[in-house]
């Protein structure tokens, strides 16, 4: 997969306290420990409507939460977004989609998205902390980000 | 859904929509079409009180923003002045106080910004039997852009006002016992300023959208799910507007003081929360009036109601006309919660714009302290309404009872006679129920601007119960949430 051109926006998010719920933020963090250029990182317990006008400011959204199965892929999935216009919502929750779909139709740009999903296996019980699988996952799914937002990287998916 | 037996046609609103939080309404039509039976429920609960015992008190400012994303700032601050109180903090620094009251004014302003322009707006730009396709937020987007746009950009200028202040947009941790853990820097204030003038000429706007659509609707709105109550806050000292600090005030229907200047930590001695067997959430009445008479309204119409004045000129300015509607006397309408929401949200920029010239947010004196107590109330004005946090702790620090009474469970009673007017008016009498006649009950919730998520109260006391009755008083279904 090539490189994401142009600026980019890493949005992890999740509720730490719900242990691999927490897989989103966490990954945020290793991206901005990694202090990459011409890389915004957002670490966030859930997305709220004003991450359309930051996502609006970039060329590139990615968005990273943990999920139950990778859609078969495990560690990770990493796909392409299509935005969409989805009148049910609330500061409780918004879809990527429609983030993506409020960035293009209200802020009037092409802001090309992405979801980073990160397979994790404990969320039914409160705490902080991830657990051993979801760990290594985490590093793979940072290692695979890090080398597509890198200077001339590829990467193979 | 429309569901029918042999004498009674139920209705089925669920789940309620553009709230925050997860309800629904059951209403009860017998065999002439008439409303029976009309009520709000509560779907889901917390059991936060007991979740927290056994907890150190200085962690309940973080801790209790668990509770929800949708008002975390306020349960923070509201849990911080409580344990303020353990601490002995009896008055903050000038520096503490006015960062929690930047901190508290930011959160109002994105909360009161949020629930107009995408979650009303769409009833009042195009009515309430409007095509659904339409009457969404993305009909506003479509439509009107740039209040869409207003809308969102007013949210995260608040947003940016809570993180420069609690230190993260959601979650924070800038309250601690006894103070604040930051001032804001020059830098932080500076960043805030620039947009400053923007968000008060968008918040004059958004005024003037509620001012107008409720004199131009007047007739409706005097009606619509509107009716004669209590009103119930906190104000100054001086009777003024006071979303962050002060003592309770409450008053009836014509305006008359019920209580006054009441002490936080005496509010058990004004306040008693009922139980109903239907419903999760509780039902706060006024002690001495009764669980029948001494049910009241919190929020921004109540507010508006109680205070004396506010202290911002043009907030003050735009009250003096929302009183002339009513010639002085509290307005009920169920509508105008909309037009006083944004009274406060003109009320909440003129504030954060007097706060970020204040150089003593720049002062390094941040925390005090003062003889312990093992108990502590904290009241604060949310956006919602008003917020309740009692704690009484052991000689190991440790939280051995906790008590929230939260804005939307006072609306409670309130919310339930809106639901009930709102359904006689609009759906008695009609053969046919039409998803515009159904919204008309949404709207009226949705006036609320509730919160249905914080609103319950400890875990497998009330199991959730929808009785089915034919008009001989038979149970005809009956179901039952675990």
């Amino acid at each position: 997969m090539k490189r994401l051109d142009g600026s980019a926006l890493i949005i992890g998010y999740g509720n730490p306290g719900r242990l691999d719920d927490g897989l989103g933020p966490a990954l945020a963090d290793a991206i901005d420990r990694a202090n990459l250029p011409n890389v915004t990182v957002e670490g966030c317990y859930q997305l709220a409507i004003e991450h359309a006008e930051l996502a609006s400011r970039h060329d590139v959204v990615v968005f990273a939460d943990a999920c139950v199965e990778a859609d078969g892929n495990e560690p990770f999935s990493f796909r392409p977004l299509q935005p969409k216009m989805d009148a049910s919502f609330s500061t409780h929750s918004v879809e990527p989609a429609v983030i993506l779909g409020l960035a293009h139709n209200l802020f009037g740009t092409q802001t090309a998205g992405y979801v980073l999903a990160i397979s994790g296996y404990a969320f039914d019980d409160f705490g902080e902390g991830l657990s051993a699988n979801a760990r290594e996952n985490l590093d793979a799914a940072t290692r695979f980000l890090q080398s597509l937002l890198l200077p001339d990287a590829t990467c193979e998916v | 859904m429309v569901a029918t037996t042999k004498k009674l046609k139920r209705i089925v609103i669920e789940p309620v929509t553009r709230v925050e939080g997860h309800g629904k309404v059951t209403i009860l039509l017998d065999e002439n079409h008439q409303v029976h039976q009309a009520r709000l429920h509560i779907v889901e609960f917390r059991g936060f009180e007991r979740f927290i015992q056994g907890r150190p008190y200085w962690e309940m400012p973080v801790a209790v923003q668990r509770l929800c994303g949708i008002c975390p700032v306020s349960h923070h601050l509201c849990a911080a002045k409580a344990v303020d109180r353990i601490v002995g903090a009896d008055a903050l620094t000038p520096t503490a106080e006015k960062m929690r009251r930047l901190m508290h004014y930011g959160q109002m302003f994105q909360s009161h910004s949020l629930h107009f322009f995408h979650l009303a707006s769409p009833d009042l730009l195009f009515g309430f039997d409007a095509d659904p396709a339409v009457r969404n937020v993305l009909g506003v987007a479509g439509k009107y852009p740039e209040l869409a746009k207003q809308g969102i950009l007013m949210r995260k200028y608040g947003q940016e006002v809570i993180k420069a202040t609690a230190g993260k947009k959601i979650h924070g941790t800038g309250a601690i016992p006894g103070g604040m853990n930051k001032n804001l820097s020059v830098a932080e204030r500076d960043e805030l300023l620039k947009d400053l003038d923007q968000m008060h000429e968008w918040a004059v706007g958004a005024l003037k959208i509620a001012k107008d659509y409720t004199m131009e609707h007047l007739e409706l709105a005097k009606e619509f799910g509107s009716f004669e109550s209590n009103h119930l806050s906190i104000v100054r000292d001086d009777g003024a507007m006071d979303l962050y600090n002060g003592g309770l005030r409450a008053i009836d229907k014509d305006g008359k003081i019920i209580f006054d200047h009441v002490d936080n930590q005496k509010y058990l001695d004004y306040i008693i929360e009922g139980v109903k067997s239907w419903s999760y959430m509780k039902f706060p009445f006024i002690k001495t009036l009764g669980l029948d008479d001494g049910w009241y309204h919190v929020g921004p119409l109540a507010r508006v109601n109680t205070c004396s004045f506010i202290d911002t000129p043009q907030a003050e300015a735009a009250r003096r006309e929302y009183k002339k509607l009513t010639g002085g006397k509290p307005n009920h309408f169920t509508l105008a919660y909309h037009w006083s929401r944004m009274i406060e949200t003109l009320h909440s920029i003129e504030k954060i714009a007097e706060l970020l010239h204040d150089p003593d947010l720049q002062g390094t004196d941040l925390v005090v302290k003062g003889d312990r107590r093992d108990e502590g109330v904290g009241i604060i004005e949310a956006p919602r309404g008003t917020l309740f946090h009692h704690y009484r702790v052991n000689k190991d620090d440790l939280v051995t009872m906790c008590n929230l009474i939260v804005s939307t469970t006072s609306n409670n009673e309130p919310m339930n006679r809106a639901v009930r007017k709102v359904a006689q008016d609009h759906l008695s009498g009609r053969p046919e129920i039409t998803e515009g006649m159904m919204n008309h009950v949404e709207v009226a919730i949705r006036a609320y601007d509730p919160c249905l998520s914080c609103a319950t109260h400890a875990m497998g006391q009330m199991p959730l119960k929808v009785t089915l009755v034919d008009a001989g008083g038979n149970v005809v279904d009956e179901k039952v949430k675990e």
